[in-house]
């Protein structure tokens, strides 16, 4: 027997994710060793994605573990996508955990476990490291959603989330092993190349297979008419962890999606598309129509957010490298006025009451004009208003998808669009129109203001210069 | 042919205990479903030349797995069951669904062919013998994934170990214990328990 010597440059393409492991071990002895420190853990969390980030936007592009992970373009942009979401989250989350009475220094390190399943989502080049990375990913979620085991809404909320998301990774095994059978290969791009070649005709075992994974995406991202289980998580969730998880996994589930639909089997794009396309025009109508008739402010969004996943679909349907790169851009878009909204949601919310129906923003504008300004400009870009991010980001969905020839789609999307306005400019109206239910000010601790003020940037940022963002990942797209 | 049979009955085994498993009532019968399951799977780890797998499947889920659930059965008092409402108001849509799933599966399945084989044959891996391939490849080629789940392990004992722990070490009682006394944290964990 040979003994073979370890090559440590072979683990360069994945120093990120084995940072960021090393710091949630650090969390986990760090709050059981120094419970007295424990408000450096978020600082901790916060400043170890920084550091990841910078590692993710220096990493040079390349493939590592025999095509298993790749660093390209595409790999990038999701992964700044998915540390954004948590840095933003984890500057919300003192002030919130500290309203709910709840701490558990476990929190940040599963936090940081999960992005790490994401990051390696967004690189997967490899079936096998797609699904682990998934599980990775979902695994510490089940247990955020349970985490405040006081409120008995959560619990209920986790194991609905357990058990669905263990549906929808049965689903989604079984179709990967069908590719698997029919291939000889797990390798994304070896399918792909066998697709292009011809030898691997587009079976009716093969379309079963690509219906399977399509489902089991579809629940990853919420899309209808897998959608059910969103807004009862979603409700039943600590506020913080359905922000959370309604930007991080939603973009992961978006990458894989992505990475295997428009990356892998672009040559089936005929089979897909037509698909997507009724998926979309569901999800988009199942949303916003379901969400005009919510009294909760939680819920309101949680099916905001089940829209919004059509939206999103938009781009990828279209198949183009364009649609791609306008999907990624709403993302972005998505991800600084989603977590903008919860963060408002957040800071409404007092000790022992919960403070999420609509009529708790009444009078928010007498109380706290910041936080009322900062709630107008992120509900103007949740439905699609100019001066905003989201407007230019649903302009590039709707534009790739037209050019694509999905003009029915897109008429769908603007009706749904403008039916969209009618809830969030309801919430406009009642925190500036109405009397106040109560008197006491808001107050926004400084982690909720950077984190609003960051949010804030964001959607406004991208507003006010639209190009810049599509452009970058056009050209991260294209240089793969 | 016998394989063919074997695989059959397995397979209808599986099916049948797994179905069993989640419709009983009384938990003890479901873990002893659950081994009926675990056992018939080994049966077909042993049709694909897998006698490595069989035996640890044998070994560690027949064995260690479900004894621990066994013991956490007898440990836990289940006498009050847990009424959750159904996420769908009739099971009939349910089943039928998954009858349509397992009917539309059915009717694809036969034009299944299998694609290129790999590098290991039946002849080479018995040549070098299952478990060494297993493990050089497990530890080579599979090394990013095999260490992925092992993080998701890791990842499993935290979660676990967050939903077991009863809540009662608030924010305010944790900051006055850390005031009071020292060294709080020996006594602020529970881990213990």
């Amino acid at each position: 027997m040979t003994t073979a010597a370890i090559q440590w440059t072979a683990m360069a393409p994945i120093l990120p994710e084995l940072f960021l492991v090393g710091v949630a071990v650090m969390l986990i002895g760090f709050d059981l060793f120094l419970p007295r420190q424990r408000q450096l853990l978020p600082w901790m969390t916060v400043v170890g994605a920084l550091a990841a980030l910078g590692m993710v936007l220096g990493a040079q592009p390349g493939e590592g573990f025999g095509g298993m992970f790749v660093i390209d373009g595409y790999a990038t942009i999701f992964k700044i996508i998915c540390l954004g979401a948590v840095i933003i989250t984890t500057l919300m989350s003192e002030h919130f955990l500290r309203i709910i009475n709840l701490r558990q220094g476990e929190y940040y390190s599963l936090l940081v476990l999960s992005l790490v399943g994401m990051l390696l989502m967004a690189s997967a080049g490899d079936l096998m490291v797609l699904y682990l990375g998934l599980e990775l990913m979902a695994l510490p979620i089940y247990a955020l959603v349970g985490l405040h085991k006081k409120d008995g809404r959560t619990s209920e909320a986790a194991i609905k989330y357990f058990l669905m998301g263990g549906f929808a990774s049965a689903l989604l095994l079984f179709g990967l092993s069908l590719f698997y059978g029919l291939s000889g290969t797990t390798n994304i791009a070896a399918i792909s190349e066998l697709l292009s070649s011809g030898d691997l005709v587009a079976s009716p075992v093969f379309l079963a297979a690509l219906g399977l994974i399509i489902a089991g995406f579809s629940f990853k991202v919420a899309a209808a008419p897998f959608h059910l289980w969103t807004p009862d998580v979603y409700e039943g969730a600590p506020t913080l962890v359905t922000a959370f998880m309604s930007v991080g996994p939603k973009a992961a589930g978006f990458a894989i999606f992505g990475r295997v639909v428009f990356l892998g089997f672009a040559d089936l794009q005929p089979h897909w598309a037509p698909v997507l396309a009724f998926m979309a025009i569901l999800t988009m109508g199942i949303g916003n129509i379901t969400a005009l008739s919510q009294t909760s402010l939680k819920r309101m969004l949680a099916y905001s957010s089940v829209a919004h996943a059509g939206y999103a679909l938009l781009g990828l349907l279209a198949g183009t490298a364009e649609g791609m790169a306008a999907t990624m851009t709403y993302l972005v878009v998505y991800l600084f006025m989603n977590l903008g909204a919860f963060a408002i949601l957040m800071a409404l919310a007092q000790p022992g009451r919960r403070c999420e129906s609509l009529e708790d923003c009444k009078g928010l504008a007498t109380r706290s004009p910041l936080a009322a300004a900062l709630m107008l400009i992120f509900l103007f870009s949740l439905t699609g208003i100019p001066p905003t991010g989201g407007f230019i980001g649903k302009f590039y969905l709707l534009k790739s998808a037209f050019m694509a020839g999905y003009s029915l789609t897109v008429v769908a999307a603007v009706i749904f669009s403008a039916i969209s306005a009618y809830f969030y400019l309801r919430v406009v109206r009642y925190m500036y129109m109405d009397d106040p239910q109560e008197s006491t000010p808001v107050v926004l601790v400084p982690g909720m203001k950077a984190a609003l003020y960051l949010c804030a940037l964001g959607v406004l940022g991208l507003g006010f210069f639209p190009g810049s963002l599509l452009q970058w990942t056009l050209s991260a797209l294209s240089g793969m | 042919m016998f394989l063919q049979l074997f695989f059959i009955y397995c397979a209808l085994m599986i099916v049948a205990s797994g179905v069993l498993a989640i419709s009983l009532r009384n938990p003890v019968h479901c873990v002893l479903m659950v081994l009926v399951l675990f056992f018939h799977m080994a049966g077909l780890y042993l049709t694909l030349n897998a006698e490595f797998l069989a035996a640890v499947q044998i070994i560690v889920y027949a064995g260690a797995v479900l004894v621990l659930y066994l013991f956490v059965l007898f440990l836990v008092n289940l006498r009050e069951e847990l009424h959750i409402d159904a996420f769908i108001p009739s099971p009939w849509l349910g089943r039928g669904i998954a009858t349509g799933l397992a009917l539309a599966l059915l009717a694809v399945l036969p034009s299944f062919t299998p694609g290129s084989k790999g590098q290991w044959s039946v002849e080479a891996v018995r040549e070098m013998t299952h478990t060494v391939v297993m493990g050089q490849e497990m530890y080579s080629t599979y090394l990013l994934p095999f260490e992925i789940a092992g993080l998701i392990l890791l990842v499993a004992l935290l979660g676990g170990l967050v939903l077991a722990r009863r809540e009662e070490n608030s924010f305010e009682a944790l900051t006055k214990e850390a005031i009071s006394s020292g060294c709080a944290c020996t006594q602020s964990k529970e881990v213990s328990q």
